[in-house]
């Protein structure tokens, strides 16, 4: 009897379940899931969301994922043709992957009928949604628009002491670098083991694009190049001698950081800047507002001021950062995602994106004042905007990035000379654009 | 009255086809889930393919392996594998097997002390490999350094430096498979029968003769076996280099064949070659084992 009466019970828990089930149904299909990295912007954007939903009734989601995973894990669920993912906030390196994998819908059309792109910063428009470059092909709608920049101890740059000292052994005034010497000599004055401070802290990381990203601008700036983007051609541009003295200077710079400094990405820089460790430290703007937070940098919240990545001797590039939103090719909401885009292109969205903390993509609020004046750190990043260059953004980004990151990372630990590892990645992405048919005609 | 006809059940099944309807389920699982993907995985070597791509695949012959064998990269990968397999279990060896022979006698608390020795190979790979990545941190925030700067006056760089980098993995795997061994190695030496060692002592044996001739003959079967997992898996080293030098750095210090091949699948999506990289993988650890179960047989007295 005792068993009749349990089954009874499981049976009615199972109806109820079901009777559930429809409902969760229809909840399910009024909602959006966007993927992204995890870091503030994507909770900016769950805030900025919830104006959406009030407006529509549509739930949006946005899923984090750790920076180290987060392209593979978005890749796998591409390969097996997942539907979890209805927008993907992707790297602008992944434009040529994923659209030439058919991963992406092709938004072409719909932006020209829907989208004011004359609105949206045009350097942004070329780097995070189109593909391939200048052919008005459009896979996705810049989001954040972001950059590599620089923060700096104003306690330290201003104290009247260093500035003294400073001035006698560099012969010129302490203030923030405009020159990679400049750096250079401002980093080694800082380095004073004995007290535990560095002069800097900037990406060497093997993790990802750490050390990629973090040394890409400097080869830029004195002379070097990925290749020729018209013939892909590599070698005698990656391995030139102003990249090669490019590398020897980004190995120099070690020096004047953290013994665990080769490890370093940009949640370590972050932590080296924010335990006072460091008096410079490198990171994308987005991370700033970690920095003038008082409750995650008790040291120097207040004290921190910003500049933009310094110019080379033969030349001022900064490495670009920001993503932009793409809608998977796998969604079973597509329309949902286009309605969701075209809402967050409006003009008070994005200023309401710019003034929660995004780096906002549209070109009359990035350029206006109140945009500049709402931390201390937009202007410089409104600065470094003429200066944006990109990696490649070809399909087989992902390989020729892997070869960057294992090289540079061999030639900062001395397993390789500058120049051997240089010559490894030109020898090795020539192989690569070979074998993707580059060179067939 | 026997007949040769097969038995039924009341509702008609005979018992072959009671076997088949046991076996069948485990069948269709192996072939869905081993002999297809093994045997697809093989044709795919053969071919320029890339999963994240639409294009299908082109037969291309051996050129993935040959790329693969002409890389003195990859032929650096390996070495690095070797490097470490060799460290690695051979620590793991000795420290397990001493281990052993501390546990194989009686003393207060014995039960206890063993479960606390076998807490570290219950973990996961990638809690150890994290907590071990605070524990060896290149810096004096590293609770290793911590302790070590007032000696040495300069951090070590346990992930940082390429010749320290290694040794900070092995550190990890055998703090983690020491305990695999020693389990091993104390039910081989708790099955070593006690009157064997009551006539040495009535001979006058003395505890190295004891050890050399009665211990170690015994229990050498049961490590040729332990020896067997952890080169095997050893050769698989992924998550804790993956974790604590992040993806096998710095520069390609601890790369090990299993992390470049990771990155091959699942980063580059270079299906083919990776599938192509993952059989010559598999020969050397079929090779390598047949080596041991050799040894094995021989120790045995079955050769």
């Amino acid at each position: 009897m005792k068993s009749v009466r349990i089954s009874l019970i499981l049976v009615l828990l199972l109806a109820l379940a079901f009777v559930n089930a429809p409902k969760a149904d229809n909840h399910q299909s009024q909602s959006l899931t966007i993927v992204w990295a995890e870091w503030d912007p994507a909770n900016y954007l769950q805030e900025l969301s919830k104006d959406f939903t009030a407006e529509t009734g549509i739930n949006v989601d946005v899923i984090q994922i750790p920076w180290p995973n987060f392209q593979d894990k978005v890749f796998t669920a591409f390969v097996g043709k997942s539907d979890l993912y209805d927008i993907v906030i992707g790297d602008s390196q992944w434009l040529g992957r994923n659209s030439q994998g058919e991963n992406y819908i092709n938004l072409t059309d719909w932006i020209n009928e829907n989208i004011d792109v004359d609105s949206i910063y045009g350097p942004a428009m070329t780097a995070f949604a189109e593909y391939p470059k200048g052919s008005g092909t459009y896979w996705a709608l810049p989001a954040e628009v972001d950059a590599a920049g620089y923060v700096y101890r104003k306690d330290l740059f201003e104290d009247p002491k260093e500035m003294a000292a400073f001035q006698e052994k560099y012969g010129y005034a302490l203030a923030p670098p405009k020159t990679y010497d400049q750096l250079r000599d401002i980093a080694e004055f800082f380095t004073r083991p004995d007290d535990d401070l560095y002069g800097i802290a900037t990406w060497y990381s093997k993790e990802y694009d750490g050390i990629t990203m973090g040394f890409q601008q400097v080869m830029w700036s004195y002379g070097g190049s990925y290749g020729d983007a018209d013939t892909y051609k590599v070698a005698g541009h990656i391995n030139s001698e102003d990249s090669a003295k490019a590398l020897e200077f980004y190995t120099d710079l070690l020096k004047f950081s953290p013994p665990d400094a080769p490890n370093y990405y940009w949640a370590e820089t972050l932590g080296a800047y924010n335990s006072g460790q460091v008096a410079m430290a490198m990171n994308y703007f987005a991370f700033f507002p970690a920095v003038i937070n008082p409750e995650v940098n008790k040291i120097s919240h207040d004290k921190s001021g910003f500049f933009i990545a310094p110019a080379g001797p033969k030349g001022h590039y900064i490495s670009i950062g920001g993503q932009g939103m793409s809608i998977s090719s796998y969604s079973k909401n597509k329309d949902l995602a286009k309605q969701y885009m075209k809402w967050f292109m409006q003009k008070p969205v994005q200023e309401k994106w710019a003034m929660l903390g995004g780096f906002t993509p549209h070109r009359e609020v990035l350029q206006s004042d109140t945009f500049k004046t709402a931390t201390p750190f937009n202007e410089a990043f409104a600065a470094s905007f003429p200066y944006l260059r990109d990696f490649w953004a070809v399909p087989e980004y992902a390989e020729l990035l892997e070869v960057c990151q294992t090289n540079w990372s061999e030639a900062i630990s001395k397993i390789k000379s500058p120049k051997e590892a240089l010559d490894a990645i030109a020898r090795k992405h020539e192989e690569i654009f070979e074998d993707a048919g580059y060179y067939d005609e | 009255m026997q007949t040769n006809l097969p038995y039924k059940t009341s509702r008609g099944m005979s018992d072959y086809q009671l076997k088949m309807a046991f076996i069948m389920p485990t069948m269709i699982l192996l072939i869905l889930m081993n002999i297809f993907p093994l045997l697809w995985s093989l044709y795919l070597s053969f071919h320029r393919y890339k999963a994240s791509m639409p294009t299908p695949p082109r037969f291309i012959g051996v050129r993935n392996y040959t790329r693969l064998l002409q890389d003195p990269e990859i032929w650096g990968y390996f070495q690095t594998t070797a490097y470490f397999v060799v460290l690695a279990v051979v620590a793991q060896f000795f420290i397990g097997f001493g281990l052993a022979l501390l546990l194989n006698r009686e003393f207060r608390y014995k039960g206890f002390v063993t479960t606390l020795l076998l807490l570290p190979m219950m973990l996961s790979p990638v809690v150890v490999g994290l907590f071990w990545r605070f524990i060896l941190s290149s810096d004096n925030s590293g609770l290793l350094n911590f302790f070590l700067i007032p000696i040495l006056k300069s951090p070590i760089g346990w992930t940082t430096d390429p010749k320290m980098a290694m040794i900070a993995v092995v550190i990890v795997d055998t703090w983690m498979w020491s305990p695999f061994m020693m389990l091993i190695a104390l039910a081989g030496l708790s099955a070593v029968p006690k009157y064997l060692y009551e006539a040495a002592d009535v001979d006058r044996a003395s505890a190295w003769f004891k050890f050399r001739w009665i211990t170690l003959p015994l229990v050498s079967p049961l490590l040729l076996i332990a020896l067997l997992f952890r080169t095997m898996d050893a050769f698989k080293m992924f998550d804790i280099v993956y974790v604590l030098t992040r993806e096998g750095g710095p520069g390609t210090a601890t790369e090990t064949v299993s992390m470049n091949l990771y990155k091959l699948a699942f980063r580059n999506f270079n299906t083919g070659k990776a599938c192509a990289m993952a059989y010559i993988l598999l020969i050397i650890i079929v090779a390598l084992s047949n080596i041991y179960v050799k040894y094995l047989n021989r120790v045995k007295g079955e050769e």
